[in-house]
């Protein structure tokens, strides 16, 4: 780099004196400190926050009550029913005849029907299961397709 | 639909595709190929290259992103390198080999 | 047909196992007949993959219900219009689009290439054509879309009523095109790894298939997510659903391509990362092709293992282990040529961006993955969900949408104080003024920091895009003295790549202030309201004005009229409604059968705006009417075995006419039962929400569009260019090189 005035000094590069080998290497460090981090708060989070992901026959069997769970399954044929705004319904293991019932509010997705696969946040509470508020989620619909096909 | 007929449809296309795919292979061998060498196709899109960023810098050089100074010296081995490849290329252009 | 179909999809694998052996047999031993011929197998399978998908749309047109696909997603009602989208809706169907299109793309490329890329072409072709293999091998022998049965159902069991939506036609041939348009860079960088030729050429040439997938998988993204907010009634556009991060997480690798192949083509630089990003964003194409379709993830409860897991697993593996292996075998010729030579220049900022994007799919890959990976490690399965993205992504977005600002307005190489200064000036203040103005606002977002932030950001990168085109019109205009729209227009036609890269930038900020805005702003309710009544979101007041019903043949239709003011004025009326399809199913009875709320789906009342969205959805419970459906069932389940019986006795036409009579009274009952919606109406649920700024997204989303079509179109009559360029350049000391010319 040729002279200039002290305007025309290039920012960002570092003193003349120093060895570019040991820039690459502060560098390097510094790059993989942060992914390091950010890996380390990744699995935090995840092993912290996460829920346990269960189903029917596990959360009868192994469920503990006050903790929150990820209910999957299969929304019980003719068990839907709505009270208002919350609505009662059964979730069925897929591969054992084990269902649980859910008292659930919230936003319920279009997809959601009898028959189908869904989950949802769940707490054990007297005789039922309450369900998060807004914690349903049901399927992308191109997958009721592909289940047909692949039973 | 009836069976022979899917299976002269069939047929037909099996035939058709055999034709096809292997045609360049019944072909007699075409020695002057005007597609251009391997080298120089390469290097002409090496010169491509250089062309733009010789106007990237004369646009960041017009726009304020770049000092007169930085500016000559950058457009000043940008060139010095395209004339690098421009003579690559005429060397290899030279070469007997070329065109096959 | 069905036999000719799949003799076409048999005869499709036999060419391309002979076009990957053809390409690999002329490509080392040099000879040119083979490769031609390899590459005519490729033009053979896009023409068989197209007839052998023309034969089964042929069949969903005609309703032919001996084909099993037909029979299980369409019926005679479906409208022709989804028609055509049933095939892909279904496993087998899909996968033919995807044979289809990966042929009919690969056959484009390869075409338009044939005179390039000489010694790469044939590997490239041989990978193509491995993928083609591979996908038509799992239509032959695992989900056969010919599959026909003896005995043929006279009504199909129709398309799922989700997929009623103009989406649902472009959404997955989008999101499809843009998955197989990943493979194709996939594959020239394997044939470019192998040859060891990753020169300009091959730069130059993958840059453009890149910037195309990106497109195209962008469109299908933004579809998917239009469609979700429209049509799934749950008022989002995006759930981080593990089928919209399997699209992502390719889209993000190939933006950071995209970005950082620059700096290759200019510098030498970061060879190994690209060859990576390239081989990556492949392999997670699959990988998100290999999601939405075997449901291993958020449904392996229910569905079971798929019978497609294995063989892609298998590819995935193939893929990964052959990609890290040619990257380690080429790496001596992968080396940088030059070094980076200051943490401030474009090269530094796209390297930032690069490790930005890459981070967010390492993020979204692993909490995608986590369930899987969880019971990998303890053996129980533990799912984090969406809230688990917000504080990973929304700080990686803020410091992505920084960079998109910084990249365009610091020049390559090296920037001194003096420049730095005269291209941040303006931009900055831009952003300060934004955060300044913000802040005091009444009631604006000073609550929500990022969301603060993220507007400022925006602020700032909108005005360092203006900037630029302003100052490079300037430039221009000082050598043409164009007026200002024609020095504009040139501007950018001139330099497509660089000002299409940039309206790329203001779009994606105009996207994300959507998403800040919409997600941290929402005001939603879920209220029970009878006619009359009204419930409040967000100071809009939403009243119930009246109930609607409609009965057609295809379904029944509960609505509601809902009247939106706002401090006594009125703003606007919007009508949502709730459809009712008949469900298949006999033990509804035949009345209950039309009232199945299994088979509904939701039409979203909204009235969409630039400030912000009013959405409504009714959800009515079609349980009110129990008492007289069952009345009803109970009537005809008596009456209509008799008039049966009696019908099968009479000649034809006689019959025909009893039992249209029949069928006539019973939809007389069901309209009449559906009547009692009007005129005896129950309190009925809405979700009532109002959020701002959610057409920026759609609006961004189109701005992205228009500038990648900008960059990704041909230079015009670039061979004219050129000569003309030469010829100026000629007189001047140094021959052939361009003279220095207005920008």
């Amino acid at each position: 780099m040729s002279g200039g005035g002290p305007l025309q000094r290039r920012v960002g590069e570092s003193a003349p004196g120093m060895d570019p080998s040991r820039k690459r290497a502060i560098r390097l460090t510094v790059a993989l400190t942060a992914a390091l981090l950010l890996a380390a708060a990744l699995v935090y989070v995840s092993f912290s926050a996460g829920n346990k992901e269960v189903t029917a026959s596990q959360l009868l069997t192994h469920g503990r009550p006050g903790q929150t769970y990820e209910l999957a399954g299969t929304v019980v044929d003719g068990s839907v029913e709505r009270q208002g705004a919350t609505m009662l319904f059964r979730i069925r293991d897929p591969k054992l005849h084990v269902s649980v019932p859910v008292r659930y509010t919230g936003v319920v997705p279009d997809p959601f029907a009898a028959g189908r696969a869904v989950m949802v946040a769940v707490r054990e509470q007297g005789a039922a299961y309450i369900g998060q508020q807004n914690s349903l989620t049901t399927k992308c619909p191109s997958k009721y397709q592909a289940a047909a096909a692949s039973e | 639909m009836s069976g022979p007929l899917e299976f002269l449809i069939v047929l037909a296309v099996l035939g058709g595709l055999v034709v096809f795919v292997t045609a360049p292979l019944r072909r007699a061998r075409t020695p002057g190929d005007d597609s251009a060498a391997p080298g120089v196709a390469e290097l002409e899109a090496a010169r491509e290259a250089k062309y733009r960023e010789l106007r990237d810098a004369e646009l960041d050089h017009s726009t304020g992103k770049l000092s007169d100074d930085d500016y000559e010296e950058i457009d000043r081995s940008l060139r010095a390198e395209a004339i690098e490849i421009l003579r690559a290329l005429d060397r290899e252009r030279a070469l007997p080999s070329h065109g096959q | 047909m069905a036999t000719v179909g799949r003799a076409l999809l048999i005869m499709a694998l036999g060419v391309t196992v002979y076009g990957i052996g053809a390409s690999l047999y002329g490509a080392r031993r040099g000879r040119r007949a083979w490769i031609d011929s390899g590459r005519r197998a490729v033009y053979a399978l896009g023409a068989l993959a197209t007839l052998a998908f023309a034969i089964l749309e042929a069949a969903f047109l005609r309703s032919d219900f001996s084909f099993n696909v037909v029979a299980q997603h369409s019926s005679t009602t479906t409208p022709t219009f989804y028609k055509l989208a049933a095939a892909w809706s279904s496993q087998e169907g899909s996968l033919l689009l995807w044979v289809f299109l990966l042929s009919v793309w690969s056959s484009l490329i390869l075409f338009l290439t044939r005179r390039r890329v000489r010694e790469i072409a044939p590997y490239a072709t041989a990978v193509l054509l491995g993928f083609g293999a591979f996908f038509t091998s799992l239509a032959v022998f695992f989900a056969n879309p010919f599959a026909t049965s003896a005995q043929p159902p006279t009504e199909g069991a129709g398309l799922d009523p989700l997929l009623l939506h103009p989406s649902m036609m472009i959404h997955p041939p989008m999101l499809y095109s843009g998955y197989t348009l990943l493979t194709i860079p996939f594959a020239f960088a394997v044939g470019a790894l192998v040859t060891g030729r990753l020169g300009a050429e091959w730069i130059s040439m993958t840059r453009r298939f890149a910037l195309a997938a990106w497109l195209f998988l962008g469109v299908g993204i933004l579809l998917g997510a239009r469609w979700s907010y429209t049509e799934l009634g749950w008022g989002g556009y995006w759930a981080w659903d593990p089928v919209e991060n399997a699209a992502l997480m390719p889209w993000l690798c190939i933006t950071a391509f995209i970005h950082s192949i620059m700096i290759q083509e200019k510098r030498g630089m970061l060879k190994v990362w690209n060859a990576s990003l390239v081989l990556a964003s492949g392999t997670l194409s699959i990988l998100g092709t290999f999601l939405v379709r075997s449901g291993i993830l958020d449904s392996i409860h229910a569905f079971g293992a798929s019978t497609l897991g294995i063989p892609f697993v298998l590819l995935i593996a193939a893929m990964v282990i052959g990609s890290i292996g040619l990257i380690l075998w080429r790496r001596e010729q992968l080396r940088s040529d030059a070094r980076l030579e200051s943490l401030l220049s474009r090269e530094a900022v796209f390297l930032f961006q690069n490790l930005v994007l890459v981070a967010m799919v390492a993020v979204v890959f692993w909490i995608t993955f986590f369930p899987l990976i969880s019971e990998a490690l303890t053996g129980t399965k533990v799912s984090v969900g969406p809230p688990a993205f917000r504080p990973f992504i929304v700080p990686l977005a803020l410091i992505l949408v920084l960079l998109s600002g910084v990249g365009p307005i610091i020049a390559w190489r090296r920037v001194t104080a003096a420049n730095l200064r005269r291209s941040f000036a303006v931009p900055v203040c831009v952003g300060a003024a934004t955060l300044v103005v913000l802040l005091v606002w009444p009631g604006g977002p000073a609550a929500r920091p990022f969301a603060l932030i993220m507007f400022a950001l925006a602020g700032f990168v909108l005005a360092t895009v203006v900037q630029e085109l302003w100052r490079g019109t300037a430039a221009r205009r000082a050598m043409t003295h164009d007026p200002v729209p024609l020095a504009l227009v040139g501007l950018v036609r001139r330099n497509r790549r660089r000002y299409g890269g940039y309206i790329v930038h203001a779009g994606l900020a105009v996207l994300l202030v959507g998403v800040a805005a919409s997600s941290s702003f929402q005001h939603s309710q879920d209220v029970l309201l009878s006619p009359g009544q009204r419930a409040s979101v967000d100071g809009y007041t939403i009243r119930y004005v009246r109930p609607t019903e409609a009965v057609s043949s295809q379904k029944i239709s509960f609505g509601a009229v809902l009247d939106v003011s706002k401090g006594g004025k009125h703003v606007t009326t919007v009508h949502t409604i709730r459809n009712f399809y008949p469900s298949q199913n006999p033990a509804d009875g035949l009345i209950g059968k039309f009232f199945d709320s299994a088979d509904s789906d939701s039409q979203v009342g909204l009235d969409a705006g630039l400030r912000r969205d009013i959405w409504t959805v009714i959800n009515v419970d079609p349980s009110h009417l129990a008492p007289l459906i069952n009345q009803g069932d109970t009537l005809f389940a008596n009456y209509a075995p008799s008039v049966m019986t009696q019908a099968a006795k009479m000649p034809p036409a006689r019959a025909q006419q009893a039992m249209n009579a029949l069928w006539a009274e019973r939809d007389l009952a069901v309209a009449e039962i559906a009547r009692r919606f009007v005129s005896h109406p129950w309190p009925t649920e809405f979700l009532l929400i109002v959020d701002p700024l959610v057409t920026w997204i759609w609006l961004g989303a189109l701005i992205i569009g228009g500038g990648g079509l900008i960059a990704l179109w041909p230079v015009p009559s670039l061979a004219r260019r050129r000569a003309a360029v030469r010829k100026r350049a000629r007189p001047s000391a140094s021959p052939g090189l361009p003279v220095r010319e207005p920008a």
